[in-house]
């Protein structure tokens, strides 16, 4: 491995037998993580979903993280102890196989059968206020086995990395627990965040972490932490709307009763 | 291996380099900020991350990365990185924090580019 001098130093020339030492440490570097982390190269795509799964905000798009996003830059944090008879090892499996199983009611999320895993892309048709239904997506973008990552894409209510981890607590318990690193990806996800978005939010992953304690027979209290991390917006980025999916979901809705009648008139 | 040797040096000419050496995951968090904050003693218009001896980054390392460029932007520092494997390359690529973070080969190029040689 290098020493912070050799860092500094120009590059010499290698032997042979230090060339393939040095490329097989690499190599071992590389591969303790490498299958843990999506390969997504330009835009998004989506696999095969269900029939009634809309996918009108997700293929074409890029994935974004808090850099990408619009609004105040928020770190929520939703954390449930689930005592000492599970592993973060088993929660986290029996999250990444029953995900869409914990969500509330109204609330849809179609990923692939086989589970969570690096890559994939999951669609969401999501209930908002006024019984909008809102359909966007997300990317996993990391996955192992005590913690998985999904990346939002253009368009979605947030720019944002959305973590789920489970880990040994100091007195010997698991916990389980949904971070949220986001900003709101446009204006207009700005103004609905302060106007009850943010509540909604938390109401959201604490009935999620919820509902997986009560999956081991447990019924335990979530805490829940919020910290803004930038309260600086971020209008280099307000142009983000043109992507918004509410508003786009909101055409396709209205536009239904159309493609009804061109359907039936061919 | 985990990430409690942290090394920060001061580059001169307004840069300072942290040395990140072995993980950075959500365990890392302490120890990253410290050495933030450490690095900031001598007020540096650049914060220089070197990447050369990081041996694991999950997806909490890249949040923290993140958290990171927030505390230099709000401190309008610039924020580079060098050394990084092929293999995190593409990770920042994917994360997109490449579009925030400049990234060098060497230290050398990052302090070039951070205007501190």
């Amino acid at each position: 491995m290098a020493t912070d001098d050799a860092s500094r130093t120009p590059k010499v020339e290698m032997t042979a037998d230090e060339t393939t030492t040095a490329e097989a440490i690499e190599e071992i570097k590389t591969a303790r993580d490498a299958a843990n982390w999506a390969k997504v190269s330009g835009a998004l795509t989506v696999g095969e979903v269900p029939a009634e799964a809309r996918n009108i905000n997700v293929t074409g798009r890029r994935q974004t993280g808090p850099m990408q996003g619009f609004g105040k830059m928020w770190q929520k944090t939703y954390r449930v102890s689930l005592g000492s008879a599970v592993t973060p090892q088993e929660v986290i499996s029996e999250w990444k196989a029953k995900f869409p199983n914990f969500w509330p009611e109204g609330n849809r999320f179609y990923g692939p059968l086989t589970g969570i895993a690096p890559g994939d892309v999951a669609l969401l048709n999501l209930t908002m206020p006024g019984r909008l239904k809102l359909s966007t997506g997300v990317l996993v973008l990391y996955a192992d086995e005590e913690s998985f990552t999904f990346m939002t894409p253009e368009g979605h209510m947030f720019a944002a990395f959305i973590t789920f981890s489970a880990f040994e607590d100091k007195h010997g318990e698991t916990s389980a627990q949904a971070q949220v690193l986001l900003r709101a990806n446009d204006p207009l996800f700005e103004v609905g965040l302060a106007a009850g978005g943010h509540r909604q939010e938390d109401k959201f992953w604490v009935h999620t972490l919820e509902a997986l304690a009560a999956n081991f027979g447990l019924s335990a209290e979530v805490d829940t932490q919020v910290v803004c991390v930038d309260k600086r917006r971020q209008w280099r980025n307000a142009g983000n709307i043109r992507y918004n999916s509410a508003i786009r979901s909101g055409f396709y809705t209205m536009g239904t009763p159309i493609r009804a009648l061109r359907r039936s008139g061919r | 291996m985990t990430n409690d040797v942290l090394g920060v040096r001061d580059a001169g000419s307004g840069a300072a380099i942290i040395d990140i050496k072995g993980e950075v995951t959500a365990r890392s968090e302490d120890a990253l900020m410290g050495a933030f904050l450490e690095a900031n003693e001598s007020r540096p218009h650049s914060i220089l991350l070197n990447f050369t001896d990081l041996e694991y980054m999950n997806s909490s390392g890249i949040g923290l990365l993140v958290t990171l460029l927030v505390r230099t932007k709000r401190q309008r520092q610039q924020l580079f990185a060098f050394g990084l494997t092929d293999h995190y390359r593409q990770i920042f690529e994917l994360t997109r924090l490449d579009e925030a973070v400049g990234i060098h080969d060497t230290e050398g190029d990052a302090l070039a580019a951070a205007g501190a040689t």
